[in-house]
Formats: structure tokens, sequence, C-alpha cells
């Protein structure tokens, strides 16, 4: 198990308070700064590791910033059970997930460069047993959800404020597993749940709309009784906005509209660099468009 | 004996799958393929191109495919089901007991870069515990096609006679093996011939199996090598014979040992008479693997020539 680096949750602290303190225009500088600085790791971790999932890595990173240097209530240094929870539950993005928990001070930002070298505890997909800030293991898609749906009844029984939140991807929707959790969270009224869809309308293979439709995603999700939120996945404020609790009462469905790849022109909306590695050339070009 | 050729060049079976079943598709409409957007990884992109409305595609929804795999069959086609192996069975698990075996509907579920070969993608993408939860479903074949002759003739055999099957459709390469690399129903091949210890492997480990075989032959331990390329129904056979004829067995699968190929050996020689029970040792795996390439995590696990054959000696001690 990787411990704490108590130096790093530090300069996470002060950030976060910056953040926390700023007004809209320079928040939105802040979180977008802190963004980038993920993304260029993440570039680096995938090209030191020679595989990795970038393109979802760079259409989720806007979301998890806001999520981790704005809303959730969490302190790498301090894990009461009633802390909130962050699942990400399209598990192949775990560089993403690896640098931005790494930034908190989860575990010191040096073990970055271990990401899926062997016998390391950074994995190609996340493993709560070893990584501090992962709270379920995840990789098989669709089971996010579940677990979620579970933490938000046990928070219920509990009497705590804790709030859940999912990450899951939009092909990932395609499992009927999240669809019976949706039910479940409806009928619970998981007020204190948040599914947030990285929709950036690609999979593995092809867009989702050619494989196996979702759209219209917004008026389904409300059918199962979600307060649907549709917001640019890539705008800072609209996210932290779309993270504040219901007015409904039920769970929340934060529709994240993304571009898979986003930040590095070659590779944006494209389908092969789901995971496809950058040459060192490519690397080098992405992380000049991501300074 | 069979020399083996540690240099020779090795393959990724999933290429002479996909060419086998093309060919095949192209003569018989009744074969159509489902997956769970796996088009690339399981190399159907030309499958798609040639025949795009034989080709179902239900998206990442596993369970879903393995039932409308099995409602294809019922309606007389040939249905290749083919996803990642961890998720088309684990995922599926229930479909493939109630849809597949259990109402015999004759699908071939094709099981995509099984056992380690996602390497440091981790446990949640390993498929080793397959063997283990199929070997449980009565009524379904298990095939572990060696190499490419094999893949070739198990799509062939189960587009002849389709029946409720579970193959492992390799990405981890491998050698091709001594000809005739021939399969049959409910048997292992020998591959080589010894006497004092059996070497019985599945699948990728084949091939290891044989190179252990030459490194005890340098020590004058003589070995004999079956393929266990057809797992269910199980070739009691051939393992009685190994029982009776050598002195111990030792077992090599890429999957967890709780109920794989080493456990249907073991069981069947605890039933034999005393004098030929004997010593069983079984290789492969016993844990979630830590983060590691394939070769790594093998290596590991005591899947590798030296392992092997130190297994063996350690087998013929016990003898
Ligand atoms: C159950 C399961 N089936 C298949 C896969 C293989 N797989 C990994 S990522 C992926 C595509 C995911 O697409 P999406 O959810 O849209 O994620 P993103 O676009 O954000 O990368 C697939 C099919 C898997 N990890 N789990
Ligand atoms: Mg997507």
């Amino acid at each position: 198990m990787l411990t704490t680096d108590l130096e790093q949750v530090l300069i996470w602290r002060a950030e976060r308070d910056r953040i926390a303190a700023a007004e809209p225009a320079e928040k939105a500088t802040l979180l977008a700064g802190r963004a980038q600085a993920i993304r260029r790791r993440v570039v680096q971790m995938i090209m030191a590791a020679g595989q990795g999932h970038v393109g979802g890595d760079m259409s989720v990173t806007d979301i998890l910033t806001t999520l981790f240097y704005e809303t959730l209530r969490i302190d790498p240094a301090d894990l009461p059970e009633n802390r909130d929870r962050f699942i990400l539950s399209k598990g192949h993005c775990a560089a993403a997930l690896y640098a931005t928990l790494a930034s908190c001070g989860y575990f010191s930002p040096k073990e970055l460069g271990t990401f899926m070298a062997e016998g390391s505890a950074l994995n190609g997909h996340p493993n709560r047993v070893k990584v501090p800030g992962v709270e379920t293991n995840t990789g098989p898609l669709g089971h996010g959800l579940p677990v979620a749906v579970g933490q938000a009844v046990g928070a219920h029984l509990a009497g705590s404020p804790a709030r859940m939140f999912v990450v899951a991807g939009d092909g990932e929707l395609q499992e009927g597993s999240n669809w019976e959790a949706l039910m479940a969270a409806a009928h619970y009224g998981l007020e204190n749940l948040t599914l947030v869809v990285d929709r950036n309308r690609l999979q593995q293979g092809a867009r989702t709309e050619d494989t196996n439709g979702l759209d219209p995603l917004d008026a389904r999700l409300a059918a199962f009784g979600c307060e649907v939120r549709s917001v640019d996945g890539h705008d800072h404020l609209a996210l932290a906005e779309a993270y504040a609790p219901p007015v409904t009462g039920g769970p929340v469905a934060v529709i994240a509209n993304t571009i898979k790849g986003k930040g590095i022109s070659f590779m944006e909306d494209r389908v092969e660099w789901h995971h496809k590695v950058p040459t060192s050339e490519q690397a080098e070009q992405a992380l000049l468009e991501l300074a | 004996m069979t020399a083996v050729d540690v240099a020779a060049p090795v393959h990724d079976n999933r290429k002479a799958f996909a060419e086998e079943l093309m060919a095949l598709a192209a003569a018989d409409p009744r074969i159509v393929a489902v997956c769970n957007d796996s088009v690339g990884s399981s190399n159907l992109v030309e499958f798609r191109e040639r025949f795009p409305d034989r080709l179902i595609n239900v998206g990442i929804a596993e369970q879903n495919m393995v039932g409308v795999g099995a409602g294809l069959a019922s309606m007389g086609f040939v249905p290749f089901v083919c996803a990642a192996a961890p998720f088309l069975t684990g995922r599926s698990l229930e479909q493939i007991k109630a849809d597949v075996a259990y109402s015999q509907h004759p699908v071939i579920l094709c099981g995509m870069s099984p056992g380690m070969a996602y390497g440091e993608l981790g446990p949640t993408h390993h498929s080793v515990e397959d063997l283990s939860w199929l070997r449980a479903l009565p009524g379904l074949d298990i095939v572990l096609p060696a190499d490419r002759a094999q893949t070739r003739e198990a799509v062939r055999m189960l587009a002849a006679e389709p029946r409720p099957t579970f193959m492992r459709v390799g990405r981890h390469k491998v050698p091709d093996l001594p000809e005739p690399s021939t399969l049959e129903r409910g048997r292992f091949q020998q591959v080589r011939d010894g006497a004092d210890v059996t070497i019985i492997a599945a699948g990728t480990m084949v091939s290891r199996a044989l190179q252990a075989a030459e490194v005890l032959a340098a020590e004058g331990v003589t070995s004999r090598v079956l393929n266990a390329s057809w797992l269910a129904p199980f070739d009691d056979d051939a393992v009685r014979a190994a029982a009776a004829q050598t002195r111990a067995i030792v077992t090599a699968e890429e999957a967890n040992v709780s109920g794989g190929l080493g456990a249907a050996v073991a069981s069947l020689v605890a039933t034999l008479p005393a004098g030929q029970r004997v010593p069983v040792e079984i290789l492969g795996l016993h844990d979630f693997a830590p983060t590691g390439s394939t070769n790594v995590l093998l290596t590991r696990a005591g899947l590798d020539a030296e392992h092997l054959a130190e297994a063996a000696k350690a087998a013929i001690a016990r003898a």
C-alpha cells in the first residue's frame, strides 16, 4: 500500500483554498492550469509505460480536477468514515486518476514514474488494496455505480452527510448494471449520489451512436429518475455548478459533454486514440500543446 | 524425440482464428459473429467489412451478447461470440450456464486474449478463472488450441458440428507445434514420449512443456508431453495411461489451479488403484497477480520451462 505524502497534501490544501476563495474568472484559470498539468503528467506516464488509454484520460481530466480541487469533501491526510467518496468506474483511465490523486498527496507524485512497471502499485486499473484514494477496484466496465449505490444507502443508514460521485464512460452505459443501479438509486431516493457521464461519444472501436446508441441520453436518464444536468465537460465552473446537490431529492446525472483526446489536436475526437501510444515526436508535440 | 527451436517464430492465434472464420463464413451463411465493442481486439475488422450484416456488435454489454448468441443459435445460425475472455466468462457466467449449457444452444464462445495475455492491465483483465468456472458446467465443451493449426481446426470442427463450447483464442504469441498438429474432441495429443514423467500442458504451456522436456532430457530424464487441447469432455484415458506408464505427472496451465486442468487430472488420479496413484504436481496461478508483463507473471507463477523441469523432478522424487 502506498502512503500519504504529507508535504504534497499541504501543497494541495493551499491550492484548494486559493481556488475556493477565488473569483469565478480566477477560479477557472486556476482549475484549468491544474488540469493541464495533470494532462502533461499523464502523457509522460503513458510514454514511460508504453501503454495506457490516453483518449479517455484527456476527456476525463477536467471532470476529475473539478471534483478533487473544488467539490469533494475529502483530505488525503484525514479519512473519516463520513468523507465523500469518488469512484472512477471507467477504470481504464487509471493514469488520469493516479496523476490527480498524487497531486492531492494521496501518495508521492514520484510514484507516477512507476505506472504499470513491474511490481508497481499503479496497475493498469486502480486497486484500492494498494493505492490510497481508490475506493473500489474497477476495470471491468459497469461496476462503479452499483457500489456507489451501496455507499449512498450506507450513508443514509449511518446518518452521514457524505456524497458519492461516480464517473462512467458513455460507452460504459451500455452495460445493464448501470441501469439496474439507477433504478435502485431512484427507488431509494439517493440524493447523495451523483453520476457523471464522460460523454465523449466514442468507445473503444467506434462512435457510441454507431455501436449501440445512447441518445436521447438525457431523456433516458430522466426517465430512470435522475435529475439531469448537461454541461460542457471541459468548463470547470459549469462542472462545479453541476456537482451541486439536487433540488428534487433523487440521484443526479451530470452529462459532461467532452472531447476524447481533449487538448491534443491530433487526438481530439479520433477513435484510434482510445489506447494508442504516441511516438516520441507526437508526445513532444502533445506536451507543447498542453503547456 | 522432438527437438524444440526456442528461436522459432511465434504467432498470435487470433489471426488464424479470424482468417479461418472468414473463409468458412464465405461459404456458410449460417455463420455469424457477435461481439462487445471488440471488433478490433477480436480481429473482426475484415469480417465486418465482408459480412456487415453478420457482425452483431451489441456494444459493451456481455450478458446481452451471450443471450443474443443463444437466440441466434436457436434460429439456426452458428454464432461465434467473441469478447475478451475475462468479460465473456466472468460477466456472462449465468448466461453461459442457463442460456448456453443448460439450454444446449450451440453457441461457440470465443474467449479472446485469455490467461495473463493482458499483463500489466491487471487481474480484472486476466482470465485465469475461466477454466474453473466453466468446467463446473455440464454440457459445455472447453477447447484450448495450442497453436495456429489447432485454432483453425477448432473453428472448422465447431462450424461443421456446432455445440455449446468455450474456446480460448490466445493472444500471447506461441510457436507452431511439431506437425501434424491435429485436434480431436475429448482427446489430448501426445507431442513427445518418455517414461519417467508425463507433463500435461494446455494452450500457451504446451511449447514450454516441450522446452522443459529438453531440459530434463539433458539430465537423463525422459518425458511424455500431452497437449490438453480439449479439456471438456476430459480425456480420462490419456491420464490413466500416463499414470500406468510413467512415474509421475506434472500439469501446467495459464489458469488458477483451483479447478482447471490440474484439478481434473488430480481428481482422476485419486480414484486409480494404489499402484497407479502417481504423484501429481500442479502448476498454475494461486493469487491475483501483481503488476507485470505476461512473461514476468508467467515466470513468477512457475510457468516456464525451468520451473516445469524442477516440478517434474520433484514429482518423480515423490514416486
Ligand atoms: C466489462 C468490460 N467489457 C469490455 C471492456 C473493454 N473496454 C475497455 S475500455 C472500453 C471502451 C470504453 O468506452 P467508454 O466507456 O466510452 O470510455 P472512454 O470513451 O471514456 O474511454 C472497452 C470496451 C471492459 N474494460 N470491461
Ligand atoms: Mg466514451
